[in-house]
Formats: C-alpha cells, sequence, structure tokens
C-alpha cells in the first residue's frame, strides 16, 4: 500500500515536471495566437482564448521571411546532399576495408567533430572572404558540409558494419558483381541509415546560427535563424511585438520539431553507443 | 570483414571512397586551421586587413594573452559557468532519468513528450521565447515570481547585472540539455537486469544500497561520456549568450569565450590575438575529449 502511494505521488511529480519543462514550447505556441493588445498588459494570458493567426500573417507580410527561407532551404539541402554522399563513401571505407591509416583516419575525424565553431569562426570567416564568397549560400554550405561529415560518417558507419559482409559475398556467388551486390543488397538495407543521417545534417544545417552569423554578414542575405534574431536585436531599442515574434519562432520551430522526434532515438544511441553497449 | 576484399584493388578502392570527405574536411576545417595556427603568430591587426603583410611575432600573443587580465577574467567565467551548468544539467538529467524508471508508464510518456519537445526546439527559437519569458515588464516569469508572498520581483532586470545574466543563460542551457542527459541516463537504467535488482532486494539490501551498489556502477560508463560531452558543449555556449547581450547588453562583463572571440575579430580587428584565443580554445577541447574519443574508438574495435 505504501510503496503504491509513492508511485502515484511520484508519478503526479513527473507530471508537474513535464508540464515545467514544456512551458516554453507552450508559450511560443500561446503567445504567437494572442494579439498584441493582449500581450501589452502587464497580467499574462495563460491560455489562448480569442486567439487568432493574424500574427503569422503579419510575420509573413514582409518579405524578409520568404528570402530568408529561400536562403536557409538552400543551404540545408546543398549541405545534406552532399554530406550524406561524402559521408556513405567514408563510412563505406571505413567499416568494409582495412587500409593504412584506417585508424589515424578515424581518430582525426572524431577530433575534427569534436572542433567547436567558435574556435574556427574567425579563420572561416577570412578564408571565405578571401575567395569572395562571403553572403553566398556557397562559403556558408561549404563549411557546414565539413562540420557535419564527421559525425555523418561515424553514425552511417555503424549502419555499414550491421548489414553483413556474408550477404554481398552470396550474392557474389550468385554471380553478382561487386559493385552489383552492394547496390542490390546493403544499398536497399542502409535506407533507415542514410535517412537518420539526412535528417540529422539537416538539423544541423537549419538551426545553424554562428557560422551563419560570421559568413552572412549582409541583410539581404539571412538564414531564418539569423532573421528570427533580428527581432530580438529591434527589442532593445524598440518596443517589441511579441506576438510576431513568437508567430516567426512557431514557423521556424515547427519543421525542425517534427523532423527531430523522427529521428531523436537514433541521435541518443549514436552520441553515447560506446557506452551503453558496454 | 577482410573476406570481401580484393587484393589486387585492396589499396586503392578504401583511398578512393574517401577522397571527397577528406578534401570537404582539409577545405572546411584544415586549411582555416593552418591558417589560424599562423595567424596567432603574427602581428594580424587593423592596418594587415588592408594589404600590409604581417611580421612574424611568435609567441608573442600568446604572452600578451597570458598576462592579460581581461583574458584571464573571460577565461574563468567561462569555466565556471560551464562547470556549474553542466554539474547542474547531469544532476537533473539522472534524476529525470530515476523518476521515468519509477513511475507507471503514462506519467513517463507525457515527462518523455514534454523533454523531447524542449530538446527539439531550435536554440534561436528558444532564445526568443525565453528572451520573452523573462521580459521584465511583461515577461511571465517576472509575473509568476512577484505573485509568491514577500517576493518582489515586478519589474526586475534580469539581463543587467553579470550575475543574473549567466543565472538566465545557464538556466537556458540547462533546460535545452537536460534532456539529452535524460534520455541517455534512462537508456543506460533500462540496461540494468530486474533480476539482480531483485536478488539484491531479496539479500537485503536497502533501496539506498541498491543504487548505489548496483544501478550507480552499471550507469557510470554513460553518466561519465554524458557529462564530458555537456563540459564540453558549455565550454562553446555562444548563440545563447550572443541572443541575450542583443536583449541586454554588450559589455564585456558578460562575455564568455565565444563572444570575446567575435568581438576581437570583428570589432577590434585584431584577427592575430583573436586566433590565438581560438587556438586556446580548440587545445582545451581536444584535451577534454579525448576521453571520449577514446570511448569511442573502443567500441570502433569490437
Amino acid at each position: 500500500m505504501r510503496a503504491r502511494t509513492a508511485r502515484t505521488l511520484l508519478g503526479a511529480l513527473a507530471i508537474v515536471i513535464a508540464l515545467v519543462w514544456v512551458f516554453p514550447v507552450y508559450w511560443m505556441v500561446n503567445s504567437s495566437l494572442l494579439p498584441n493588445v493582449t500581450l501589452q498588459s502587464f497580467i499574462p494570458t495563460f491560455l489562448p482564448f480569442g486567439g487568432s493567426l493574424n500574427n503569422f500573417t503579419e510575420a509573413l507580410a514582409d518579405g524578409e521571411f520568404y528570402a530568408a527561407l529561400g536562403m536557409s532551404v538552400s543551404i540545408t539541402l546543398i549541405a545534406v546532399f552532399f554530406c550524406i554522399i561524402f559521408a556513405f563513401l567514408g563510412a563505406v571505407a571505413i567499416s568494409r576495408f582495412r587500409f593504412r591509416g584506417r585508424k589515424s583516419f578515424i581518430i582525426a575525424v572524431l577530433i575534427v567533430q569534436m572542433l567547436p565553431a567558435e574556435g574556427l569562426f574567425i579563420a572561416q570567416y577570412k578564408m571565405v572572404a578571401s575567395v569572395h564568397l562571403l553572403d553566398s549560400v556557397i562559403g556558408v554550405s561549404v563549411i557546414y558540409i565539413a562540420a557535419v561529415v564527421p559525425f555523418t560518417i561515424w553514425m552511417l558507419r555503424g549502419f555499414v558494419a550491421g548489414v553483413p559482409a556474408d550477404l554481398e559475398e552470396a550474392a557474389m556467388v550468385d554471380g553478382l558483381s561487386r559493385f552489383g551486390a552492394f547496390m542490390r543488397i546493403t544499398f536497399p538495407l542502409l535506407a533507415p541509415g542514410l535517412v537518420a543521417s539526412g535528417v540529422y545534417a539537416f538539423l544541423q544545417a537549419w538551426n545553424e546560427f554562428t557560422v551563419a552569423l560570421v559568413l552572412l554578414p549582409s541583410e539581404a542575405a539571412q538564414t531564418l535563424p539569423l532573421w528570427l534574431r533580428g527581432f530580438v536585436q529591434a527589442s532593445a531599442t524598440r518596443e517589441t511585438d511579441w506576438g510576431q515574434v513568437m508567430a516567426a519562432s512557431t514557423l521556424v520551430a515547427v519543421p525542425v520539431i517534427v523532423f527531430f522526434l523522427l529521428v531523436q532515438g537514433r541521435l541518443t544511441s549514436g552520441l553515447v553507443s560506446g557506452a551503453v553497449k558496454g | 570483414m577482410t573476406a570481401l576484399v580484393d587484393r589486387r584493388r585492396k589499396n586503392r578502392v578504401p583511398y578512393l571512397l574517401l577522397i571527397p570527405a577528406i578534401g570537404i574536411l582539409v577545405i572546411g576545417m584544415g586549411y582555416p586551421l593552418i591558417w589560424q595556427v599562423i595567424t596567432s603568430m603574427q602581428e594580424y591587426g587593423l592596418q594587415q586587413q588592408f594589404g600590409k603583410p604581417a611580421p612574424f611575432v611568435f609567441l608573442d600573443n600568446y604572452l600578451e594573452l597570458a598576462t592579460n587580465p581581461q583574458l584571464w577574467a573571460v577565461v574563468g567565467k567561462s569555466i565556471a559557468f560551464c562547470l556549474i551548468t553542466a554539474v547542474v544539467t547531469l544532476a537533473v538529467g539522472v534524476l529525470f532519468a530515476l523518476l521515468m524508471n519509477a513511475v507507471g508508464r503514462t506519467p513517463r510518456i507525457i515527462l518523455q513528450i514534454s523533454l523531447l519537445l524542449a530538446w527539439s526546439m531550435p536554440v534561436v527559437a528558444a532564445m526568443t521565447v525565453w528572451i520573452w519569458l523573462f521580459d521584465r515588464r511583461r515577461g511571465a516569469v517576472n509575473y509568476l515570481l512577484d505573485m509568491i508572498p514577500g517576493v518582489d520581483m515586478n519589474r526586475f532586470n534580469w539581463l543587467e547585472s553579470p550575475t543574473t545574466f549567466f543565472i538566465v543563460a545557464s538556466i537556458i542551457v540547462i533546460w535545452m540539455s537536460v534532456p539529452f542527459v535524460a534520455f541517455s541516463s534512462f537508456a543506460g537504467l533500462t540496461q540494468v537486469s530486474e533480476e539482480v535488482l531483485e536478488a539484491a532486494q531479496l539479500d537485503g539490501a536497502s533501496a539506498r544500497q541498491r543504487f548505489f551498489g548496483i544501478i550507480l556502477p552499471m550507469i557510470k560508463p554513460v553518466i561519465a561520456i554524458v557529462f564530458l560531452l555537456q563540459i564540453i558543449w558549455d565550454l562553446r555556449v555562444f548563440t545563447q549568450i550572443t541572443m541575450l547581450q542583443d536583449a541586454g547588453s554588450k559589455s564585456s562583463d558578460f562575455d564568455l569565450l565565444g563572444t570575446y572571440i567575435y568581438k576581437l575579430g570583428t570589432k577590434s580587428q585584431d584577427f592575430g590575438m583573436a586566433s590565438a584565443v581560438s587556438i586556446l580554445v580548440l587545445a582545451i577541447t581536444i584535451a577534454l575529449s579525448w576521453f571520449y574519443i577514446r570511448s569511442l574508438l573502443k567500441e570502433d574495435e569490437q
């Protein structure tokens, strides 16, 4: 009986914590639906009764959102596309072959993966500026691919290693070429891994702020995170329209949340798998 | 695995496969890194921006850094911020994992969904919400705190003094990082065998003994890795500090290493010093990462 009460109390505690933790996300959506007059009041409104989508139409009204969206989509697509191809080839190399320099390459990849953008952005700025690619899609994309490829190789390596080489060999015995065996047998089995890595690369490129801030100094070439930051920057000098800011934040966040929920399991296990498997 | 390797082509194929990855890493990371090492040993300021050759000064930039009290203040603040934030994140995350393990299915799933939503928020969007929550006049945080009897938080400006500024920054970073710690630790907890725990209970081990004697040693590897990653990630907080400075003050009292380097490079145009500080950050990161990398390598060898 006592154990059961304790369990119920703990359950209630878990739900309270859940509500506290999700509150900022809820607050974003709630504020995005409320008119600015309501938000200007000194007493917060906790439920979006009488709300509307006006903030969304207003946030979208000036063309800047679409310009930033275009920029973000181009950079993200290029980064994801090349990252997947490069990482896939790299993952096949390290998980299907033993060769001289393999271990050094893996160590290099793991070290590069840990390097913070904050420790390299000055140099990356100078490099991109010297080839006149500031404010361009290409400049940022190249840095993003380089930043995301290491972890993607590491993630895909597990998937490639998970497909038994015996299967390929069996197909080769049945007369397929090595390349044919790989494409017909291994590649389809890798689809989930490729999707997971693609979504990982998407999240990194879509959310990235630091490198974009440095490499896209012009207001005309902003990605969505930079555009969103502009709202807060303005808030220091004038009265902020928080309803619009929250609508804008919701627009930026929703695709990310959807994709994130699809792959989070794999992300967690990828980062700590060494320790979990033990 | 080696069975597949065609002996004649053994030497070429893997290297060909690695060309694109190595190529992009050399362009995007390698070249900037080398440039940065060289520049950190040059006098590279405003005049060099306009084409004047940069004289080699070898370790002068580093010596200047070592004797610069402002830099040491920033390094000290960054390390304190990083350690406090990482420790609290770890403690809260592990407690949440234990809670998930102790409660029934429904509350557990509710908690997991809530954590997942917080985790998936893009950092810039999360920052706008938090700045709105901490808004001094109309923010929900001041409103709710003010309702507590005896607490006067009406119009309290959180971003005015460095202490409360960094408390807010820390709360935000903790909010965003706890889900990863909680899910990883929970994954570790589910590996702890029920039978062992039951056997220990039958043998008269108390809940406390079971936690410290069985559960903790079994999830220790996960916790160690997660803690290390938190330290590395919290050392490089940049977006959060930049955006809080947008809403508050840009004075150097509010800088951590990331924003300090950014200002050295963009405002003072002192690329030599900025490079030297960057190298310092990279060196600290690599030193800290080594244990993490070693544990991942062990996994590869299996």
